[in-house]
This record gives C-alpha cells, sequence and structure tokens, in this order.
C-alpha cells in the first residue's frame, strides 16, 4: 500500500498545519447579532406582506415606498443576507473538504448575497423615491 | 464533500457466529466489529454468547470472557478495568462508553460493539487516536509561565481551584469527540471537543500567564468554530463532565477581548 505524503508527516505537523488563522469570531459574533436582530425583523416583515396582501398594485407601492415600512424592509433585507452569508460559508466549511470546490462555492454565496442584496435594496428604493 | 457512505472496502459483511460455551445457564448475546488487517477482507460482525453464570457484569467483563474462552484474536484496549484510563471506550449499543463501566443488563436485546466511529481501525475494537492524541498535544497541555518559578509552589485560591472542576477528570478517552459530526467531517482541522475541554482547561487555570496566547492559536475557523453546539460530547461522556459547555466559554472569552 502506498502512503500519501500527508500520512508520512507527524500527526503533530498535521495537526499544526498552516498555523490558527486568528479569525473566526468576528463571524461567530456577526451571526449571533443579526439573529437577535431577526426576531423583530422577520416578525414586522410579515406583518408588512400581511398588509398588503388582497390590495391592488399602487396600494403596494405606495405602503412599501413610504419611509417606515422601507427602512424595515431595508434593514431585514440587509441582516437575513448578512446572516444567510455567513451561515452559507459554515455549512460549505463543514461539508466540503476539496480546496478548489470550497473555494468556489465560497466565492458564488458571496456574489449571489451581493446580488440578491443589491436587487432588493434597489428594488425598495426604487419605490420610495419612484424613480 | 462529505462521505454519507462506507467506503467499499469497509462494508461490514456477515462473520462467524461462534458455538455456545458448553453447560453454558444464562446466555448474552454479542454482536462485536471484527477487522484484521492482515486477511486483505472487510470488516464483518461475529456473533458470540456469553455465559452469565462465569462473567462479570459489565460488558469489558465479557469481552474479556471471550477472549479467554472463545476466540484469543478478538482484540480490544483494556487496563485500569474501572473507568479510569479511558481504554476501552468503544461503540456498544450505539452509544460511545467505556466498557468497562457500561453494565450488560442497561442493553436491551443482543449487545452490538464496534470501534469509536470514524477514526482509522487498526485491529478489530482497536481504533488510531494518533491524531486525536497530537491534538491534546497541540494545545500544549501544561503550566506556561513568565514568572520566574516561586521557591514552593504556585499559589492558587480555593476558588479558583474549583474553577478546574469538571476539567481535570477528562481522561481522554476520545467517547466525546469521536461521537461529534463535526469532528467526523473535520477531524483534520477541527480540534474536537476533547482538546478543546483540555484547552479550557488551562485557559482558566489562575497560575497560567499565557492565555492569550493560548486563545490565539485556538481562534480559527476550524479549530474552534467547526463547533456548533451539537452536545453529542456532552452526551457521550462517561465521565459525565460537558465539553460542549467549555467550548462555548472558550467562543465567550474570545468575544469578551473583542468587545
Amino acid at each position: 500500500m502506498t502512503e500519501s505524503p500527508a500520512r508520512r508527516m507527524t500527526p503533530l505537523r498535521r495537526v499544526r498545519g498552516l498555523g490558527s488563522a486568528h479569525s473566526g469570531t468576528r463571524d461567530f459574533w456577526h451571526q449571533r447579532v443579526t439573529s437577535v436582530a431577526g426576531i423583530p425583523l422577520t416578525i414586522a416583515f410579515i406583518v408588512i406582506v400581511a398588509s398588503l396582501l388582497g390590495r391592488n398594485h399602487a396600494a403596494v407601492v405606495q405602503i412599501l415606498g413610504s419611509p417606515l415600512v422601507a427602512i424595515i424592509m431595508l434593514l431585514f433585507i440587509i441582516n437575513m443576507a448578512y446572516h444567510m452569508w455567513i451561515g452559507m460559508q459554515e455549512i460549505v466549511l463543514d461539508y466540503f473538504h476539496d480546496e478548489y470546490i470550497k473555494l468556489s462555492l465560497l466565492v458564488a454565496n458571496t456574489f449571489f448575497v451581493f446580488a440578491v442584496t443589491f436587487a432588493s435594496v434597489f428594488a425598495i428604493l426604487k419605490l420610495s423615491f419612484g424613480v | 464533500m462529505v462521505q454519507l457512505t462506507l467506503p467499499k472496502n469497509s462494508k461490514i459483511t456477515q462473520g462467524k457466529t461462534w458455538p455456545h460455551a458448553p453447560k453454558a445457564g444464562d446466555e448474552t448475546e454479542f454482536r462485536v466489529y471484527r477487522w484484521n488487517p492482515d486477511d486483505g477482507g472487510n470488516p464483518s460482525i461475529d456473533t458470540y454468547f456469553v455465559d452469565r453464570g462465569s462473567c462479570g457484569p459489565m460488558v469489558l467483563d465479557a469481552l474479556i470472557w471471550i477472549k479467554n474462552n472463545i476466540d484469543p484474536t478478538l482484540t480490544f484496549r483494556r487496563s485500569c478495568r474501572e473507568g479510569v484510563c479511558g481504554s476501552c471506550a468503544m461503540n456498544i449499543d450505539g452509544v460511545n462508553t467505556l466498557a468497562c463501566t457500561k453494565a450488560m443488563d442497561d442493553i436491551k436485546g443482543a449487545v452490538k460493539i464496534y470501534p469509536l466511529p470514524h477514526q482509522p481501525v487498526v485491529k478489530d475494537l482497536v481504533p488510531d487516536l494518533n491524531n486525536f492524541y497530537a491534538q491534546y498535544a497541540s494545545i500544549q497541555p501544561w503550566l506556561k509561565t513568565d514568572t520566574p518559578a516561586p521557591e514552593k509552589e504556585w499559589r492558587q485560591s480555593h476558588d479558583d481551584r474549583a474553577k478546574l472542576d469538571g476539567l481535570y477528570e477528562c481522561i481522554l478517552c476520545a467517547c466525546c469527540s469521536t461521537s461529534c459530526p463535526s469532528y467526523w467531517w473535520n477531524s483534520d482541522r477541527y480540534l474536537g471537543p476533547a482538546a478543546l475541554l483540555q484547552a479550557n482547561r488551562w485557559v482558566k487555570d489562575s497560575r497560567d500567564e499565557r492565555t492569550g496566547e493560548r486563545l490565539d492559536d485556538l481562534e480559527d475557523p476550524f479549530r474552534i468554530y467547526r463547533c456548533h453546539t451539537i452536545l453529542n460530547c456532552s452526551k457521550a461522556c462517561p465521565k459525565g463532565l460537558n465539553p460542549a459547555k467549555e467550548i462555548a466559554e472558550l467562543k465567550k472569552a474570545m468575544v469578551e477581548r473583542q468587545v
């Protein structure tokens, strides 16, 4: 049986690897802060969506464009997108071990989060400013 | 991607059913994982019948009875037979625990025994724990000080000593780490609950002067932050310790020094 080069290292060499990244705490903390912020924001989001049900287009545009609703919606979108960004990154780190696949997925995650966030934010701002 | 099925050469086959002991009375059935690196075959499950009349009450007693009376090739680690050395950690009835402190009567039906999960197997119930021990070594489990050593001992208050309760009792049996799904997927980079509990033992020690350095070494997306508070570790610990709580305290210390 041929030994892989990694098996020939001492166990301690393998465990130490490239050393500590000295990071991760920020993501851990921000994930918790966005969870807490997500509770009132999600309730507000559900109330807003429920209030839109059955209304015509003009009324929907008026409600979503009003300053308070628009600000809540923007906070909701940005908070949830950031939470989703960190959460998906955690999942990729947990389950994908091939370096190229992992890096591609992390980049794709970032692209996706920015695309969704900016599209949503643009939509709300367009309604607010009626451009 | 995480491998969800066993590789072809690890698929478990039906093994041998060994004959009953002569003149056996009350018997308990054992189904034990067998794998021999020398015969080139797949692992198998052998069935044994243990005569309870001539055997002690614990699972380890039964394994020793099998080795003495039925099959001397059955391989497992054991030493103290009283839950202090941590050698006989294995997966019994689906749970990682010590064979010496697990009573046969606590298990319904046949007793199913496998090696600790997700570790390379050396033979039968003996896992290769080199990586696990290296992870323990990597947290540098010794007192580190810069102040010149006092003439007598390093002093510690009773309260500070009490903070090490629930930590110093760890026997490094690996039941917790090998029960952790995060450890299964990332044991090459995630230190696992046992090493992290030990790390917190030194972070919390009032006599240690390298607390910040210790936290620096642990602060890593993989070394500590693969822990997602699944709590299998705390459930598995045969000594009743709570590694998940210790990991949470490490994370708390890392946040605390930033905010």
